[in-house]
């Protein structure tokens, strides 16, 4: 069974239509980026899959039921959001932030601490457990939101049926961060999870993602893996810029080199 | 990975939550007491206890028995009850509207109570007196609060549900309104009535006696255990309204829950006491700083610390120009505004950025 399923998907929030005809079906484990240029509705598509921005038309699937027939708790016990901007400005340490992602889940304060210190591990911020959230840097404020949207749908068991939308979850990381932030992305899908991510940095989701899905003014441009979608056409049709594609040396993904402004 | 749980700042912050709100616990029975010894007339120790083993026992007589039984207790109580309703009910807001500063009177209960009480003091005139005419007057505060938020509320909700942001604007602007007309009642209120407005503003407990603290106990008791169940929902809302959604919470419900239980908390504390300044303001702050903003601490918390400060300003509003007495509306705010300013000063000591 599908993690999700978008068909047919139009969304008209305050008039004028930002989402046409968008098709998207996600396997447990997979990965796919939104790419595409500023306003191109890549985070307006993120909130429509996690409820915030009703679509006008299509049918959107989470599991086995369309998402508008899940009760409020249970969607959130398997579908985690991490939004672009963060308004938290009341001193939770960084645990507390964490051990709210808890919040949908009944599973008691044994569990919840110990998921704690496995999501303070891989998001590197045990270091900063105690420390208040509101005196922190962007980037481990990043983190740590990052942390709790992890515990928020952590399981030692299968992660199958979990999905994780996450908005731009790199922008503000150190490069250590960044690649150490992408591995944890990449161990929860191993596990099941699936992932819908919007990353500006097009080499970067061609590392992480197994599908990158190119938007235009509202539309789906274009939808395959790294290697089948970023080519020098589109980026020439979408972005309006001339690039040229290598090949990392070490991974099986291309590499996208803009052709700079020149010197 | 370690399985084991190990204690972090999570559960030390619990523990020091917890050994504030044991400390509340013992202080507040204390200052309830020093509070029946002082007054007007002093009573030992001694005296306090004998009044009350007699009004409890229902045996008459002594001048210390009708001193405290109908005098001071019921005052003491109506300040604790009305003390802990404000300052839980601010606690409230301030996590409802994510903003440090927020105070019940924001959603504009304060302004539309105070111009129902004008109203029903300017409208009924002089045969308004006595226990009658203030129970009217309550009543006018009461329907005037909630009157106001209704009108706040439907400023504020759309199709889309209900901003918060909206809401602020909304009650600022209904506090204006609300405000302009006291004054205009005030303009054509003879001296009489425009100090019976004045001194009922200025908020006092002179007013308590047992059916008031009935009341006013009932209501308060409903949302000093209703709140604390929204205490999670609250934690979460900190983070954001649609961050509290996507973690399960019913937003829109508990929006409308609170709001509705705040209205009558408030309404009900400005029928019964006036407006009291900087108790639901002060006291979360206060709290917050010593324990941290985790709602399922704070909320009791607040209500202990509320009940604190004004059981011990009324003392002082009694104590200070024996035998008259100040209001004690003027006293919680001679002691919350500088606390205020040294708490804006000093924010950055506890992560506050308002």
């Amino acid at each position: 069974m599908s993690t999700l399923q978008l068909s047919h998907i139009n969304a008209a929030p305050w008039g004028a239509p930002l989402l046409e005809d968008i098709n998207i079906t996600l396997q447990p484990g997979a990965i796919l980026a939104l790419a595409g240029p500023n306003g191109a509705g890549k985070s307006t598509l993120l909130k429509l899959i996690a409820g915030d921005v009703k679509a006008s038309a299509g049918e959107l699937v989470l599991g086995d039921s369309p998402l508008v027939d899940w009760s409020p708790q249970e969607r959130a016990q398997r579908l985690a959001f991490l939004p672009q901007m963060s308004l938290l400005n009341f001193p939770y340490t960084v645990e507390e932030v964490v051990l709210l992602g808890r919040t949908p889940h009944a599973s008691g304060r044994t569990r919840d601490f110990a998921i704690l210190e496995q999501v303070l591990q891989l998001t590197d911020t045990a270091a900063l457990r105690q420390r208040l959230y509101t005196q922190l840097s962007g980037g481990e404020k990043q983190r740590t939101q990052l942390g709790r949207i992890f515990a928020q749908i952590w399981s030692e068991q299968s992660l199958a049926g979990s999905l994780l939308l996450l908005d731009e979850p790199t922008s503000s990381l150190d490069l250590a961060h960044q690649q150490q932030m992408l591995s944890a992305i990449r161990l929860l899908a191993r596990r099941g999870c699936a992932v819908v991510l919007v990353i500006h940095d097009l080499n970067l989701a061609a590392s992480v993602a197994d599908h990158i899905l190119v938007l235009d003014k509202g539309r789906q441009v274009a939808m395959g893996t790294p290697r089948q979608v970023l080519t020098p056409q589109l980026f020439k049709q979408v972005f309006q810029v001339d690039i040229s594609i290598s090949h990392h040396p070490q991974q099986d993904y291309p590499m996208i080199i803009p052709q700079g402004p020149g010197r | 990975m370690p399985e084991a749980p190990r204690p972090g700042a999570a559960s030390q912050r619990e523990q020091r939550a917890k050994r504030l709100i044991f400390l509340l616990i013992i202080i507040l029975p204390c200052a309830m007491a020093l509070g029946l010894s002082s007054g007007a007339v002093s009573l030992s120790p001694a005296e306090v206890s004998q009044g009350l083993i007699d009004t409890l026992s229902g045996r008459g007589g002594g001048q210390a028995e009708i001193i405290i039984g109908q005098i001071r207790l019921p005052r003491i109580l109506l300040a604790a009850v009305m003390g802990a309703t404000l300052a839980m009910s601010g606690a409230a807001m301030q996590g409802l509207f994510r903003n440090p500063l927020a105070d019940p009177s924001l959603i504009g209960v304060t302004a539309g109570a105070s111009l129902g009480a004008a109203l029903v003091i300017v409208a009924g005139g002089s045969w308004l007196q006595g226990y009658m005419g203030l129970t009217l007057v309550s009543a006018g505060a009461f329907v005037g609060g909630v009157i106001a938020v209704l009108f706040v509320y439907r400023l504020a909700s759309s199709a889309n549900g209900t901003s918060v942001a909206t809401m602020l604007l909304a009650g600022i602007a209904i506090t204006a309104l609300a405000g302009a007309i006291g004054s205009l009642l005030e303009f054509f209120a003879d001296n009489d009535m425009l100090r019976r407005i004045s001194l009922w503003k200025m908020g006092g407990l002179d007013g308590a006696n047992y059916p008031r603290l009935v009341l006013a106990s009932i209501v308060s008791g409903a949302l000093l255990l209703l709140l604390p169940r929204y205490a999670a929902a609250l934690n979460a809302l900190l983070l954001g309204e649609s961050e509290a959604r996507h973690l399960g919470i019913r937003v829109e419900g508990v929006k409308i829950a609170l709001i509705t239980w705040v209205a009558v908390g408030v309404g009900t504390s400005v029928a019964m006491v006036g407006t009291i300044a900087f108790v639901g303001l002060v006291v979360p702050h206060m709290v917050r700083m010593l324990a941290g903003p985790d709602h399922r601490y704070l909320l009791p918390a607040s209500a202990l610390a509320g009940a604190l400060l004004l059981v011990m300003a009324d003392t002082l509003a009694r104590v200070v120009v024996a035998p008259t007495e100040l209001p004690v509306g003027v006293i919680t705010a001679i002691i919350g505004v500088p606390f205020f300013i040294s708490l804006l000063r000093n924010r950055h000591h506890y992560g506050m950025q308002p």
